[in-house]
This record gives C-alpha cells, structure tokens and sequence, in this order.
C-alpha cells in the first residue's frame, strides 16, 4: 500500500512540475482554435463533396471498428466486427453467428484495439483492414471493396491479444502477441507458481496475397512477460518485428507496484524471416490446440466456423540468433519503428524520457556479441551499444509514436496530456500541444509504414470530461484533429467517436473509394437458401423446422400470407433482396423475435429464426425506408396451435 | 470518278457503327439517381449504360404502370432494321465500287441517299410511335394515376429529342455516337454526289 501511495505522490508532483511548465498554453488554447484561424474552412467537407482520407478508428469495447472521413471527423458507418450488431443483424443471422464462434463457444463481445492496413512494399495499398480483439483472442479480416468482416481467426495459448495486430510489410505475417502470459498448455495450477512458468505466445499469422485467408504459421513461446504493443521492422529492418515487454519482474498480483519495480523492461527483436527458414525447414513442434477460424463467403453469404486441432510453436532456443532482448526503461508501451526501419522508439510509460534504440548499432552488438546477460536463455543488447538516443524530458507518461514522413516523430503523453513533435536524429523537441484530455494513440494516416501521408495528426484520447455538452455520468470519447503541415501543431476540430478508441488507422480516400462495392450481384448468389426467381419461391416443413423461401423487390415480399405455422415451430425467414441498385436495401423484422432484425443488401440473402410462441396472426415488415411504398411492405404469418391440422400454404397479391 | 467513289464506300460503311453503337440515349438523373440512369438504343436492342439500369428502370416505371422495357424478341424492328441497313450499306459499297469505275452515274449516289434519308425518316416516326406508347399505355391497375393540371391523366412520354422535366427524373434523350455515324455517313454520299458531279464534269470537258 505504501508504495502504491509513493508512486501517487510522483504523479501528482510531476504532472505539476510539468502543468508549470506550459500551463499558460493550455489555458491559452482550450476553445479558441476555430475563431483565431481558418480551422474551421480547413476541416469543412461542403455537402455532396467528400474527405480526403477513410480513418479507421478501433471500437475499443464496443468490439467494432468505426470508420470516419478526415479531415471532418463524420462518422460513416460503424462496422460490425466482434460484437453482436442488432441493427443488421451482424451476429445474430444464420449466416453471420458462425463469425462469433470461439474455442470457448459464441461469444458476442469483444475489445477491439489495433486496426493495420495491408501494405505492399511497405505503403498502404488498400485491399484489407486487419484488427485484434483483446478479449477472446482473435484477429479479424476486413475487406475494404465490402467494408465487411470476412474473417476471425482465434489465437490459441494466448491472453489478451494486446500487441496485435501489426502486420508486415508486404502484408506477410499479421501478428498477434499475448499481454497476459499464461500456462501452456492450459492446465489447473497454483497462480503464484507464475514466475518460470507461464508462456507468453507471439503468433504470426500468414495471409494469402490473392485471398486474405490467414492461417497460423507459427507460435513463438516466449517467456512469461507482458507482450504490450509491437510493430515491424520496415525497409532496412524488414524482416524484424519488435515487441515492448512489461512485467519482467513476472509478478501475479498487485502489478502496478510489483511490475513497476525494474528499471528496464525490454524490447523483443524477433528475426521472423530466420524463424520462417526454421519452420519451412521443419522446425517446430506441433501441439494440440483447439481455436476457431470463421470465414465469411461472399457467394453464400454464409459464414462457416472450422475448428483447428493444432499449432506449430517454436522455442527461441531452438532458433539461436532469432530473439534478442533491447533493455528499455520502465515498463515501455507503445514499440514504434521510423519510416526508414532505422530507429525503435520505446515509450517507456513511467520514464521521463523517450528511449531510441538503433538497428543498425543492434545488429552490430549482435554480430560483436555485446551482450550483457541473458534472460531464459535470450541474449540481452548492452543497453549503451544500442542506444540512438534520447528525447529529453519531453513530458510525462510517453505512449505513442507517429512519424510525418519528413523527419519528425508525434509522441503522445498521457499523464501530462499533450502531444510533442520532435525530431528523429537530433532528439529535440520542437512543439508541444496539450490534448483534452490524457490521449492514448496517436495517427497520422500511414504513419505505421513507409510512406506516411503527413498532413493531419489525430489524438485518440482517454478522458472527455467537458469538452461536449454533457451526457450523464457516461460519455462518448473524444478524438482531436491537428494539422501538421507547418512547423507548430495546430489543433483544428474535437469530434466524438464510439467505444474507447485504441490505435487508428487512416489511408487516402482515393486508394478504397473506386473499389467499393455498390450491390452484390444477384446471378452470383450461390447461398443455399437463395430464391432467385419468384416460382421458386416457396414454404417447406421439416419435422418441427419450417422454412420460408422468400424474396423481397420494392416494395412487397413474396410471399407475404403465410399459413400453416404452427405454435413450437422454428421458423427460418430465408430473404433474398432481389434489388439490384445502389443503396436500396430492405430491412426484415417480424414481432416478438428473440434476436435482431435482419438489413439485407441488394442481391445477398440473410436468415432469421423466429420461434412463435403465441397463436395468433402476426405481421412483418421491412424497416429500412426503401421507397414511396415502404410502409405497404409488410405481411402476415398465422401461428396455428400445436396440435392444429393447418396445411403450410403461402400467396402474394391473391385475394 | 474514283474519288467520288471512295467517298461513297466510305460514307455508306459508315452506317456500320450502328451495329457497334448506340443510336439513341435517354438518360433518367433524379435526386435520388445522383448516377443517373440510363438506357442506350441499338438496332439490335436496348441495353442499360450500367449493367443493371433496364432493371431499374422498370421497377421505378411500374409505380406508374409503364410497361417493361421491351426486350429484342418483344420489338421487329430489332430483327429487322440490322437487315435494312445491312442491305443499305451493301448497297452504297455497291454503287460506289461501280462509280468508282464509272460503270453507273453519280446520280445513284444521290439515290441511295434519298432511299436512306426515307428510311431514316420512317425509322424515327417507328422510335416515335413507340416512345409514345410506351408513355401512355399505362396499366390501369397503377400503383400511382397522377394528373395533369387540367384534369387529364398524366403521360410519360420521353421526348424524342431533347430535355424534359418528367415528375422526379430529369430526362435527356440525345442521338448516340451511331446516330452521328449515320449523320456524317449520310453527308459523305452528298458529298460523293457533288464529287462525282464534278469529277463526270471535267471528263466530259
């Protein structure tokens, strides 16, 4: 307890050493951006027009992935992607539920933190979004022609898929690493046997180039530490992947004071390229694992979940020269890597100053052996050997680092709630914004590749307090908007967004807004219960089963009487939209369902159960404003009592 | 008179691109249809601009009970105008391989052009008849009977050139690039005509 107090009093006592530092600034800039400048012309998208860049904004604990337009902070739309999805049915149709299977059966929620967009020789290319759930691990596949989830593969032996999910720079490997290290295999054991004992995973998941399918090609068994965040070596250091580590103490318990106690966590520098030679060499050794991977088709509409039996792990030992640790103090968070691959930038989140670590010194303490002890066997970098340098005293609580492109780095602080740009090479700081209030992440679009676009920066920040008309006790979250263009970050707009963002990620519009898919085609619809003409509509019994072979156009849906429904009866509403023009989806909903409503794109058929319980004549109708005759679209379906003798019958426009 | 039949050969294969290119165009923009919709006229049939724009038309169309767009076994014109200018085309190539050796007078050119521009006129009152048909043979069990100011029930006619407010829709209705194929093939064989005129001119001076 007393030392939990002591690291109290050291954060109230920095955080006001360093309010006297920029106070006047902060008080200076809180609500004036838009009236001294043109910022408010410079996010303005007039009606019709578009923005510039797709950002990509982690749902946080919504479990979705929220898509907004930059530079006007508008919400586009909310994609359904770990969390069951009411308004359309996302989780709760036929063909969607399978997405949300686990190891650990349907699970309808998740934590949503890391979106990466696949690259080609390190710049963004557009095709799909990746991102982590923290909770049930797993990673999703988002294909960006859809702007649906198409994927969900889990991550076997791993909890709290945290470092993830970063991928590669030719979109080889997403990776996936553990923050709670855990038993492996799972097994009954006393907690505090923790220490020497417990694994932490790093799963790195290949992609197929043509269809995105991701599979599991390794698992690499590290040792029980906290893997935090990571990022991948790009250009020069492609080939690499860096993971921060807390936790080296490996504690169980109380570990804001216990985990808090070395002065230097490590950075994990994984040679993947050497560990893929081992692995397609044979190396490895394959262990029984049960994990889901769900795949949606977009010929069926339907998403089927295979349960996968086994996973390749490898041992660090057994790859000699693959693992090396790179000392960083203070329980580091977010692992950067600048656009040339040179620099690994360690937010050590309890340390007054950025560390810098260099590739090429690393390198060459490893050929020198420079070590400076071992940890399980992993050599550890002599700190001094590797160090680029340092940014001193640059604030309080360093999260995040984003790069421009031109030479400057973005880090986010969280305890003193600002922003600093300073310079990669020299290590000086040369602007300083304060936040509203205690950002997280930090984005600038591309920022996490090669080529980052460097014109906006956007702070995902962690508490809103007063910055919108308030809510109640629970608030929305707020994101900040800054222009980097000129050699002072100029916040120009605050704007909400949905769950608790994490990471983000944003890429120019004009890279995924040609791509983008209006309709599904009808003659493609290859889903079992499609009807594509209407003399294949139709209602068929099976034992208790019913199912309705139905269509919908604007504005009826045929059929729209049904009889011989019977009270027990499971009743599956197969509706394929028959519509074949933009923007013209129909909504299904019929009274008293248990689940969701069902929103039905042109040209893709949806599925939903209804299990009446009541005799009765109940309706249906489309709840999507389809056209001047939307309120016409509607129908009935008679529940009959169990024992009833009622023939299955069905009619549209028959009087 | 070789150049004068050249003229002619080029000017009547020229009615070829209609079997490559729309003759007509009619395009329906609506608040609703930033992206308009569209339909192109061919000889050989009617095909949307977007692949699902015929769909989309008649469905929009039978809330005011306009038939369906007419498929090519629904219409003889479209078996049988490919045949009449197929034959208009062999026809011109004809004539203006034999004035090319001076085996017929320049005066045929201007024939077939008299016979073409016959033709032509014909099949623009046939595409009038139809438009016209197609806006007012209105199925009486419509979803929506509007009115027209004075009391008469309300027609959809697409103008047969030209731009017309039509309730919701903006509707344009312009020749296709096959039309203007037509056009310049057509001048060609007048052109030939005055050519041939000249050419038989100076071998008679």
């Amino acid at each position: 307890m007393k030392k939990s107090i002591n690291i109290l009093f050291f954060l109230v006592i920095a955080a006001a050493l360093v309010g006297c530092n920029n106070g006047n600034d902060k008080k200076g800039s809180k609500g004036q951006g838009g009236l001294s400048t043109n910022a408010a012309e410079r996010v303005y998208v007039a009606p019709g027009e578009h923005d510039e860049f797709y950002g990509f904004m982690s749902g946080g604990f919504s479990g979705q992935l929220g898509v907004y337009g930059l530079p006007s902070g508008r919400l586009l739309k909310v994609l359904p992607v770990f969390s069951q999805n009411p308004e359309n049915g996302w989780g709760y149709s036929e063909e969607t539920k399978p997405m949300l299977n686990t190891s650990y059966g349907f699970v309808p929620w998740d934590d949503s933190h890391h979106p990466d967009i696949s690259q080609t020789n390190g710049e963004l290319d557009g095709r799909w979004i990746f991102i982590n759930g923290n909770n049930t691990p797993r990673i999703a596949r988002i294909g960006l022609e859809s702007f649906k989830t198409e994927e969900i593969i889990e991550i076997p032996n791993s909890a709290g898929n945290h470092s993830s999910s970063f991928i590669t720079e030719n979109t080889e490997y997403v990776v996936a690493g553990t923050r709670f290290s855990v038993p492996v295999p799972q097994k009954d054991m006393s907690i505090n046997e923790y220490k020497g004992n417990f694994k932490g995973a790093l799963t790195f998941i290949n992609v197929d180039q043509e269809t995105g399918r991701m599979g599991i090609k390794f698992q690499l068994m590290m040792p029980g530490f906290n893997y935090d965040l990571s990022h991948p070596g790009r250009d020069k250091s492609h080939g690499w992947f860096f993971f921060t580590t807390y936790n080296t103490e490996e504690a169980h318990s109380l570990l804001e004071v216990n985990a808090s106690q070395n002065d230097k966590d490590f950075i994990a520098a994984v040679n993947w390229k050497k560990i893929e030679e081992y692995v397609n060499n044979g190396g490895g050794t394959k262990v029984p694992a049960n994990y889901a991977h769900n795949i949606l088709d977009e010929h069926t509409h339907t998403a089927t979940s295979t349960m996968l039996k086994e996973v390749l792990t490898v041992n660090p030992m057994d790859v000699p020269g693959a693992v090396y640790f790179l000392p960083t103090p203070k329980s580091p968070h977010g692992c950067d890597v600048d656009p040339t691959g040179e620099y690994i930038i360690g937010n050590g989140k309890l340390s007054a100053d950025l560390t810098v670590h260099s590739f090429t010194k690393m390198l060459d303490a490893i050929e020198n052996k420079k070590f400076d002890g071992e940890a399980y066997g992993i050599p550890i970098l002599n700190f001094e050997d590797i160090l680029a340098g340092v940014v001193k005293q640059p604030g309080l609580g360093p999260l995040h680092t984003e790069f421009d492109g031109k030479g400057n780095a973005y880090t986010t602080f969280f305890i003193s709630s600002e922003v600093v740009k300073w310079k990669v090479g020299t290590w000086e700081v040369l602007d300083r914004q304060p936040v509203f209030y205690s950002v997280g992440h930090g984005m600038i679009p591309g920022g996490n590749s090669r080529k980052p676009f460097g014109k906006y920066f956007v702070a995902l920040n962690k508490i809103t307090k007063d910055r919108y008309l308030p809510t109640g006790p629970e608030l929305t979250q707020s994101a900040q908007l800054f222009d980097i263009t000129g050699d002072k970050m100029e916040l120009l707009l605050d704007f909400p967004t949905i769950g608790e963002p994490h990471y983000a990620a944003a890429i120019p519009a004009e890279l995924v807004a040609p791509n983008s898919r209006k309709i599904y085609k009808l003659a493609e619809n290859k889903h079992e219960y499609a009807v594509l003409q209407d003399s294949d509509v139709r209602v068929e019994r099976d034992g208790k089963e019913v199912h309705i072979y139905m269509n919908m156009i604007r504005s009826h849906f045929n059929p729209d009487n049904i009889e011989g429904v019977k009270v027990g009866d499971k009743v599956y509403f197969h509706i394929t939209n028959h519509e074949q023009d933009f923007d013209v989806p129909h909504g299904f909903a019929v009274i008293g369902a248990n689940n969701a409503e069902l929103l039905i794109m042109p040209g893709a058929t949806e599925t939903l159960v209804w299990e009446p319980k009541q005799v009765g004549v109940w309706p249906f109708y489309c709840t999507d404003f389809c056209s001047a005759l939307h309120q016409e679209m509607q129908g009935y379906i008679r529940v009959s009592p169990a024992d009833s003798n009622i023939e299955l019958s069905w009619s549209l426009g028959e009087d | 008179m070789k150049k004068a039949g050249i003229i002619m050969i080029i000017g009547s294969l020229l009615l070829l691109g209609l079997f490559k290119f729309p003759l007509w165009n009619i395009m329906l923009g609506a608040p609703q249809y930033p992206d308009p919709l569209g339909m192109d006229i061919y000889i050989e049939g009617i095909q949307g601009v977007e692949e699902f724009d015929i769909q989309n038309i008649d469905g929009l169309n039978h809330y005011i009970g306009m038939k369906t767009i007419p498929k090519v076994e629904d219409m003889w014109e479209f078996s049988v105008f490919p045949k009449v200018i197929g034959l208009m085309v062999a026809l011109g190539v004809i004539i203006g391989i034999l004035g090319f050796f001076r085996k017929v007078s320049y005066k045929w050119f201007l024939g077939w052009f008299i016979v073409m521009s016959i033709l032509g006129i014909l099949g623009m009152y046939d595409f009038n008849l139809w438009l016209t048909d197609y806006g007012t043979d209105l199925d009486p069990k419509a979803i929506m009977k509007l009115l027209n100011p004075d009391g008469s029930p309300m027609t959809y006619k697409p103008p047969l050139l030209g731009y017309q407010k039509m309730l919701n829709f903006d509707v344009d209705s312009w020749p296709g690039v096959g039309a203007y194929m037509i056009f310049v093939g057509m001048l060609l064989t007048v052109v030939a005509f005055f050519v041939g005129k000249k050419e038989s001119q100076n071998i008679e001076a």
